[in-house]
């Protein structure tokens, strides 16, 4: 008989558990950006609403990790997961309500169009997607090259959000009555970079995970 | 004789403490490259150990690892076997043990022990407490030190009101913590404890898991344990032993308790605690 079958196989479920729980941030990041880029407010507000899942299936993973201390009390690389996890999936919850506040900033637009043609902040959002998706992939696989590569991209994502800020700075300059519609754009490209930080936050529990070291890595510039 | 131990009992009364002016963390007790053998089989293979003064070290590792076989050379237990042979060094204050001269005797008084279940005398309290004292012709006031045993050993207030009364009708913790005032009243410096609760309920466990981390810093205490939460709960440091295919146990692992628990850096360490072996 294989002993701990059941512990397991529970923090197996554990795993996919928050895969999903990526995959909902994933899809939600990239809604909120396409809405605001569309100007389609229906879609803005059902991103709003369907954070309110994010939030619930956050807190059905913390459930079970609570379960897994209390009845199976995991020691050494079981700990390590179960803890990792438990911070993993606040730093998704977190990108979600990121999400969430750039459908609120699209809906705070109304039918405005935006300032400018959207070119950099989608850029951001891809990167920091991308990196969100990897450090998942860096989880599931226990591999810290990729988690320290994904720490690594959070430069990109601060280097395009500087070039925003800039830009956006010259248009206020130019012309303080789009300062307003400026500073919503600010805003959601700060939502994105804060994104781009919690994957690397990710990335980091990912070498705990392994290591059994917690360091912050890449301290973002911002 | 020519021994640390002949010259701390000379005197009146129990002897001065000598593990209170060591600085903790200072090699208490030290093995060096022990064997243990019953008959043909060895039991214990190339253990070398330090355990730190006035700290509390746990031995785990699973059934028949040898871990009692360990603690029982500290203080020439294993000499009550007829057939065990222990080969290789242990010190004690870096004095060796087994060395021709000295008497295990002494050396148990120095290094008391407490087994898995207790064993009160069939006396009262009172005389369980004093029975040390007494053999040693303890001379200061003995009810004083008879009521600071049980006051560390944290069973003064429950029995205060019955000290005459039968150690035996005490419950299973209450024995057992009387054991532990048995043990300390003859002052020891070390305290080896043998599964010290796999006989009691879980609340008596967690008040002789409080009384140990009490008596830490002040007593050097081994505590072999089959609860790996107890270990990591009560130790400063933590010891993994395992038998090899030829069921001799050896050393895997000693580290700090905290890391050992959470990141081990031996598989088969790793293996054992998260309880995928043993």
């Amino acid at each position: 008989m294989r002993v701990r079958a059941g512990l397991d196989l529970q923090l197996k479920m554990l795993e996919d558990e928050v895969v999903v729980l990526g995959g909902m941030v994933e899809k939600s990041i990239a809604r909120a950006l396409d809405a605001l880029t569309r100007r389609d407010l229906e879609a803005s507000e059902q991103v709003v609403r369907e954070d309110d899942y994010i939030d619930s299936k956050r807190f059905e993973i913390e459930e079970k990790c609570i379960d897994i201390i209390a009845t199976q009390q995991p020691m050494a690389g079981d700990l390590r997961t179960v803890v990792t996890i438990l911070h993993v999936i606040v730093e998704l919850e977190r990108m979600g309500d990121y999400a969430e506040g750039i459908a609120r900033i699209s809906l705070l637009m109304g039918n405005e169009p935006t300032l400018k043609p959207l070119i950099d902040i989608p850029r951001m959002a891809d990167k920091a997607t991308r990196m969100l998706h990897r450090s998942l992939d860096a989880l599931m696989n226990r591999d810290t090259v990729t988690a320290l590569q994904v720490c690594n991209a959070d430069d990109e994502v601060d280097a395009l959000y500087d070039q925003v800020y800039r830009e956006l700075l010259l248009f206020m300059i130019e012309d303080p009555k789009v300062i307003q519609r400026a500073t919503y754009l600010l805003w959601v490209a700060h939502d994105v970079e804060r994104i781009a930080d919690r994957a690397t936050n990710i990335a980091e529990r990912v070498v705990y995970l392994v290591t059994g070291k917690m360091q912050e890595i890449n301290v973002s510039k911002y | 004789m020519e021994t640390g131990i002949r010259i701390a009992m000379e005197g009146q009364g129990p002897p001065e403490p000598v593990s209170r002016r060591e600085e903790t963390g200072s090699v208490k007790l030290k093995t060096i490259g022990l064997n243990v053998r019953y008959g043909g089989a060895l039991a214990l293979k190339g253990v070398d150990l330090n355990v730190p003064a006035n700290r509390v070290t746990a031995i785990i590792g699973p059934s028949g690892c040898g871990k009692s076989t360990l603690i029982r050379c500290f203080n020439r237990m294993n000499d009550l076997i007829a057939d065990a042979r222990v080969e290789g060094q242990v010190l004690f204050n870096d004095m060796d043990v087994y060395a021709p001269g000295v008497d295990p005797t002494e050396i148990r008084y120095r290094i008391g022990m407490v087994f898995q279940r207790p064993n009160p005398f069939p006396k009262s309290v009172y005389d369980n407490t004093a029975f040390g004292p007494r053999v040693n012709g303890f001379r200061g006031d003995l009810d004083e030190l008879v009521q600071s045993s049980l006051q560390r050993a944290a069973l003064w207030e429950e029995v205060k009101d019955r000290l005459k009364k039968n150690a035996l009708t005490l419950s299973g913790g209450q024995q057992q913590r009387l054991c532990i005032a048995r043990a300390l009243a003859v002052d020891p410096e070390v305290i080896l404890m043998d599964e010290p609760c796999s006989s009691l309920d879980p609340i008596a466990t967690l008040a002789i898991e409080d009384l140990i981390r009490s008596l830490s810093g002040q007593y050097t205490i081994i505590i072999v344990t089959h609860n790996m939460q107890q270990a990591a709960r009560v130790s400063d440091e933590t010891v993994f032993l395992t038998a090899g295919t030829d069921g001799a146990g050896f050393v895997v692992e000693h580290g700090n308790t905290r890391q050992l628990f959470t990141n081990p850096t031996d598989e088969r360490t790793e293996a054992y605690i998260t309880g995928r072996f043993g």
